[in-house]
């Protein structure tokens, strides 16, 4: 069966990684933040499937279903903190949380 | 085969679009519906790839769950406004895109190295991908970490409720 090549799922995976890696390290606002860490998840779960569908092994699949387990838990704590956070400082930028910084 | 090249041309880029357009909006409901759409197009990518329920999954759980969670606290605290004037360019932005830059160089060269990888899907990859294959697996060989990611949703269900609640007593 003749398909797509594997390396175009894994660069434009990494492209996706890139992308979410940026708006990780310059967004202020702590909601955004949260959403390019979902955007690196979802490129690590397209390399799982690519790898899984092209070598016919089903964990990587599986393991697909764990990491979307894993951001479900990683959403709602985060979501949480986001609104600890608003309350304590009436903002959600992350460089004004500094609490913890003497 | 070409229809299938570019099917996956389209959804690439609508992805990468989506993804960008997630980054660098100011407004963070628009970034958060790119981020659906973005959502959208990766189920169409597993499609291609026979993936038939993750596909289905990513939908339910990621644009369907996930994103109303964060639409809903975006909603909840109300601050579209304030990010305009705050958001400028810095050091900390062109180092951020050049070593991402540097990362998709490195990536695409070391993939692109020829016959590293084999180039046809693999002929078990329509079996696989269906519900019942997966729930057989995963109800079998992986039961264990299932129970656990199960205690570990309960603990994220009970942590978010203590951080949310106004007051501890």
């Amino acid at each position: 069966m003749q398909t797509i090549p594997l390396e175009f799922y894994l660069i434009l995976s990494a492209v996706l990684f890139t992308i979410g890696t940026i708006g990780v390290l310059t967004r202020r606002n702590a909601i955004v933040v949260f959403m390019s860490i979902e955007l690196m998840l979802n490129s690590v779960n397209l390399t799982f499937v690519a790898f899984s569908a092209f070598m016919g092994d089903i964990a990587g699949q599986i393991f697909v279903f764990f990491i979307m387990a894993i951001a479900a838990g990683e959403a709602t704590i985060g979501l949480a903190i986001v609104l600890a956070l608003f309350r304590l400082k009436q903002s959600v930028y992350v460089d004004e949380a500094n609490q913890l910084k003497w | 085969m070409s229809l299938l090249y570019f099917f996956f041309a389209i959804l690439a880029i609508l992805a990468i679009s989506s993804a960008v357009v997630t980054i660098t909006s100011r407004n963070p409901v628009r970034s958060a519906f790119a981020l659906v759409f973005h959502f959208f197009t990766l189920a169409g990518l597993y499609l291609t790839l026979n993936a038939q329920f993750v596909a289905v999954i990513q939908v339910l759980v990621y644009a369907g769950a996930i994103m109303v969670l964060v639409v809903f606290v975006i909603m909840l605290l109300n601050l579209s406004n304030e990010e305009r004037l705050s958001e400028r360019f810095d050091v900390r932005k062109a180092v951020a895109i050049f070593f991402g830059i540097a990362f998709v160089i490195q990536i695409v060269l070391s993939v692109l190295i020829p016959g590293t990888f084999q180039s046809n899907l693999h002929p078990d990859s329509l079996r696989i991908g269906t519900a019942q294959e997966i729930g057989k697996v995963l109800f079998s060989n992986y039961i264990v970490p299932v129970e656990i990611v199960g205690i570990l949703l309960i603990v994220a269900i009970i942590g978010a409720i203590v951080l949310a609640k106004r007051k501890l007593d």
